[in-house]
């Protein structure tokens, strides 16, 4: 593979398409810049500001985009809150459609067969993959991303957390309990 | 088209195995092609429902055994060859033989990269009312595009309420055929699981999929 994708790169830019150094800079950005402790700020600013919150499930796109840098999104974030009453959980079926600028790019196994194929039929079993036991009455909505609509679960904030800052909070927001397929860490216990 | 891609609701592929601390990218070349896949779409070559249909027409054997870049990559040149960009023979040959064909949007360089950075709009100007409203019943209907879709087949011929009016947004099944945004509205449709699996699924939950217009009439 490797060769291949050199071959096609030095076409590309033998042909004037594109800059191999424009290149660079998309894969840094995505390495460096573009990752999950965006979506965890988003989510931990919900836990403190409770009008922040109800911006945010109103308008994700909007709401995102009072954050500064972290808020460059495009049009179509919709925010899923997690309840004692409801568990949230994001899939792309038919391909991989995922968060980006909130999650970074998604991990491999979003992205192949066992849970595509599984997260609309099993989600609890899924769950269990994960090593998260929901109660048994706790609905599970599945959000299958057909379309360019982004979704991000709000988890549940953690007990005892009361009285952390954000940046506390932020740390305790995984790319997982944003997903649906996990659940923030746990306060006190070792990470 | 009814391809291995869509794979909601069958069995057989088993558990899912998060790998832990997983790196960005497995090899530099993943990069690459995620970089390319970017760059020359920003430039104009094709459009995201175009470089999704490339991905979903591989043979199925080679959607199933390859891993998600080498798909991109497949795809990538499969789609460059078909729409003119470039040649089998320069691909072979790791050289460019014949000239350019001109980008929309021309040459991607460095000053664009902070703009790819932020997804597109795909919203648009209807051009009719809104059918449905939210809290409407109705079916997706039994159709089977054999080009671009977005209507996964494990909700077809299906009743779900429509939940959320997301606007009017481009037409997958026109854009990746190169026909047009063709902008339908676009609704999030929530299924119970027993409607889709039968009387013996787990009732506590509801799928939901995003469906455009064309794909749904009432129930």
């Amino acid at each position: 593979m490797e060769l291949r994708v050199r071959a096609l790169e030095t076409v590309l830019s033998e042909k004037g398409y594109i800059d191999p150094a424009a290149l660079d800079a998309i894969v840094q950005a995505y390495e460096t810049r573009i990752g999950p402790h965006n979506g965890a700020q988003v989510v931990a600013k919900a836990w403190t500001d409770p009008a922040f919150k109800q911006a945010l499930l109103h308008d994700g796109t909007k709401a995102v985009g009072t954050l500064g840098h972290v808020g460059r999104v495009g049009d179509h974030l919709v925010v899923v809150e997690n309840t004692p009453q409801r568990h949230n959980m994001v899939v792309c079926t038919l391909c991989s459609c995922y968060p980006w600028e909130m999650l970074g790019l998604p991990p491999t196994w979003y992205k192949a067969a066992p849970y595509r194929s599984r997260a609309v039929k099993d989600p609890r079993g899924v769950l269990a993959d994960f090593g998260v036991t929901l109660p048994k009455e706790t609905e599970i909505r599945v959000w299958d991303s057909t379309a360019e609509t982004r979704f991000l679960v709000l988890p549940m904030r953690p007990a005892g957390t009361e009285g952390w800052s954000e940046q506390q909070l932020a740390e305790i927001v995984t790319r997982d309990s944003m997903i649906g397929t996990g659940l923030p860490k746990t306060p006190g216990a070792p990470s | 088209m009814n391809g291995v891609h869509d794979m909601g609701g069958m069995d057989g592929f088993g558990k899912v195995e998060p790998e832990p601390n997983e790196p960005m990218f497995h090899t530099e070349w993943e990069g690459r092609v995620l970089a390319m896949v970017r760059a020359m779409g920003a430039a104009g070559a094709f459009n995201i429902d175009t470089s999704r249909y490339y991905r979903e027409a591989l043979p199925p054997e080679v959607y199933m055994t390859s891993s998600y870049y080498r798909k991109w990559f497949i795809g990538l040149e499969n789609m460059l060859v078909a729409k003119g960009y470039i040649t089998p023979e320069e691909v072979a040959s790791a050289h460019a033989v014949e000239p350019a064909k001109p980008l929309k949007h021309g040459k991607f360089t460095v000053d664009q990269v902070e703009r790819i950075m932020v997804r597109g709009k795909f919203g648009r100007t209807p051009g009719a009312p809104a059918k449905f409203r939210p809290g409407d019943r109705v079916r997706a209907r039994n159709i089977h595009p054999t080009t671009h879709t977005r209507l996964p087949r494990y909700v077809r011929g299906h009743a779900g309420v429509v939940e959320l009016n997301l606007g009017c947004n481009v037409y997958p099944d026109s854009a990746a055929n190169e026909a047009g945004e063709n902008p339908q509205w676009l609704y999030t449709v929530v299924f119970d699981s027993t409607e889709l699996w039968g009387p013996d699924a787990d009732p506590t939950v509801k799928i939901s999929v995003d469906a455009f217009e064309p794909y749904l009439e009432p129930a």
